[in-house]
């Protein structure tokens, strides 16, 4: 099969609404390249984190400031880069949701579901000089049960840039 | 699918029904203010129903600790009822099924608090 890589892109508002249409636009991505029913919520639920974190901890909820999204989809994975506008962060300051001081915290779990649900999770220094999520998918086998019907790595985004 | 709360009184448990998802935004706060309007009405005893509610994200979690946390404060109890595959499995990878009382029938919920 020759490689190919499909990118979209969008920039969204800081704003709450950013967080449901980037979730959908993605689960339409992911649907359309062959993902499950289990995996298309884990991309869903990845991609609302990531925006959640860049609305809220990045851009701080100011709304000068934008949120950009985009998505690779290569010949063997779905790569979604969240970027924000903020100052960035390390990954090692990022307390863990998991530790008995922290269980009864009301936030600070969108980074764990990512890391949980993705493949491959990372937070980079963006060129906006916040921080930049990236994580990927690998892509179901080529043939595999698709329970929403649709074809495996041949099928092609119903939107791209 | 936003989300939907009713509630109906079991003795002196409160049983709240929900329907839909529990996620940043009106989702999580419907949640807070129908816990805190039961905490501010002496009805410190809640169950809330999950039956319906398919999707909460992290904003949603940290609701639900909220008000579990709210309801103790006032020496209540919050408990879980139904819960579907996918917030049980959120709940347990994130080690919150253990902070909960989770149950699967609701008589037996309802007894736990006596």
């Amino acid at each position: 099969m020759a490689s190919y890589t499909k990118h979209l892109e969008m920039t969204l508002e800081t704003q709450v609404e950013s967080v449901n249409l980037a979730e959908e636009m993605c689960l339409r991505v992911a649907e359309a390249a062959g993902f499950g029913e289990d995996d298309c919520y884990r991309i869903g639920m990845s991609v609302r984190e990531g925006v959640i974190n860049a609305f809220h901890y990045g851009n701080q909820e100011r709304p000068e400031k934008k949120i950009y999204l985009a998505v690779d989809l290569t010949a063997d994975k779905m790569i979604i880069h969240v970027l924000d506008e903020g100052v960035g962060f390390k990954l090692a300051d990022v307390p863990d949701p998991l530790a008995e001081e922290n269980l009864l915290s009301t936030s600070g779990r969108g980074i764990f579901l990512m890391r949980a649900f993705m493949d491959e999770f990372d937070v980079v220094p963006g060129r906006t000089g916040g921080a930049e999520i990236v994580m990927s998918k690998k892509l179901p086998a080529p043939g595999s049960a698709s329970p929403n019907g649709r074809g495996g790595q041949n099928a092609t985004p119903q939107q791209e840039a | 699918m936003s989300l939907h709360a009713t509630h109906r009184d079991a003795g002196n448990v409160t049983v709240v029904d929900l329907s839909g998802r529990i996620t940043l935004g009106d989702g999580s706060a419907l949640l807070r203010k129908t816990i805190r309007g039961l905490l501010a009405d002496q009805r410190k005893m809640i169950l809330l129903n999950l039956a319906d509610v398919d999707y909460i994200d992290s904003s949603g979690i940290g609701e639900l600790v909220s008000g579990f946390t709210a309801v103790k404060n006032q020496s209540g109890d919050l408990k879980l009822l139904h819960l579907t595959k996918k917030v049980k499995d959120l709940l347990q990878i994130t080690k919150l099924y253990t902070v909960f009382d989770v149950f699967t029938d609701e008589g037996a919920a309802l007894r736990s608090f006596n």
